[in-house]
């Protein structure tokens, strides 16, 4: 096992989310480059770890601004709401009216045929 | 404004979730308000441009309300929050990346708003985390966005890869780069000045 090989597996081992082989674990015991190299290592991760507490102050408008893109959609998502009701109104209002107007146009057939038969009747 | 959650806050939070996902506004709104912090430093850090930045967090908080019905509550509302930053930001870097060539900005500065409340961060230098900040920010994009959701958000392999669409395996490559980049930017530094992580 040489220095190159055991820094090489480093990045991928430094959290201890995997086994260490024995012969990088025995490697980085006996040499002072591989364990100052596994030092490194484990400072980054650690400082990274404490990056997730350092705020970043956002331009003050950002809070404003996301609030306002909210309401937006808020206000979009009513008027779509509202239009697919009306159409569904609509729709119903006008299938309603045309059923009463192939009722009434059927009655009024229907009243014809009746008053010429009778006058063939008569004329008969 | 964010800070280091107490459990009554994380409480809190969880309370206005559950009236949020009712369909309560003003409950998502207060939502917004009590992360937008965290959301926007996590944006800076994966997008490394604060203008990029902002568009993430209105992205992602409009992404958030849109699918908060189907937030399930089996994890913290933060994390899930992360994962939504983490895709909207992706998707920004993607979309920027195909329309311009320029190199991205160095991200700003940190900045501690609540120093008492950070004791082991105080432990750092101000230098040597504006160091790691400017390192982290030189990451090829895609090592960076591993890195910071790996190693500075906590978030797993699994996580990580279904947000920026890649396989679990390609996640753990890309962090394994990331980390040996990120090392030498640092100690390269380090032969150049006096400061070093």
């Amino acid at each position: 096992m040489q220095c190159e090989d055991v820094a090489r597996l480093l990045p991928e081992t430094v959290d201890g989310s995997g086994p260490i082989d024995l012969a990088v674990q025995s490697h980085i015991e006996a040499c002072l480059r591989c364990q100052a190299e596994l030092a490194r290592y484990r400072r980054m991760l650690r400082a990274l770890q404490q990056l997730r507490t350092r705020y970043l102050e956002p331009s003050p408008t950002l809070l404003a601004q996301t609030l306002a893109a909210l309401e937006e959609v808020g206000e979009r998502q009513a008027v779509r709401s509202l239009l697919s009701g009306r159409r569904l109104a609509y729709a119903g209002a006008i299938g309603g009216a045309a059923v009463a107007a192939a009722a009434a146009t059927t009655a009024v057939l229907l009243a014809r045929s009746r008053r010429r038969a009778a006058a063939l009747r008569l004329a008969s | 404004m964010a800070t280091d959650r107490t459990p009554e806050m994380e409480e809190e939070i969880a309370a206005l979730v559950v009236a949020a996902r009712e369909g309560d506004r003003e409950a998502f709104d207060e939502l917004v308000r009590r992360t937008y912090v965290d959301t926007y430093t996590l944006a800076v850090r994966l997008t490394a441009n604060e203008e990029d930045a902002r568009d993430v967090v209105q992205e992602a908080y409009l992404r958030a309300w849109k699918g908060i019905g189907r937030f399930r509550g089996d994890a913290q509302f933060t994390t899930w929050l992360y994962r939504i930053t983490a895709n909207a930001s992706y998707t920004l870097v993607q979309k920027r990346r195909r329309r311009r060539t320029e190199p991205l900005e160095t991200a700003a500065e940190p900045v501690e708003l609540r120093p008492e409340a950070q004791p082991e961060a105080a432990a750092e230098s101000a230098v040597v985390m504006a160091q790691l900040s400017d390192a982290v920010a030189q990451l090829p994009p895609k090592l960076r966005s591993i890195v910071v959701l790996k190693d500075v958000y906590g978030l797993s392999h699994d996580d990580i890869a279904q947000e920026l669409g890649i396989s679990v395996a390609a996640a753990k490559v890309r962090l394994h780069r990331g980390r040996k980049k990120l090392r030498d930017i640092l100690f390269e530094e380090q032969g150049r000045s006096a400061h070093a992580v």
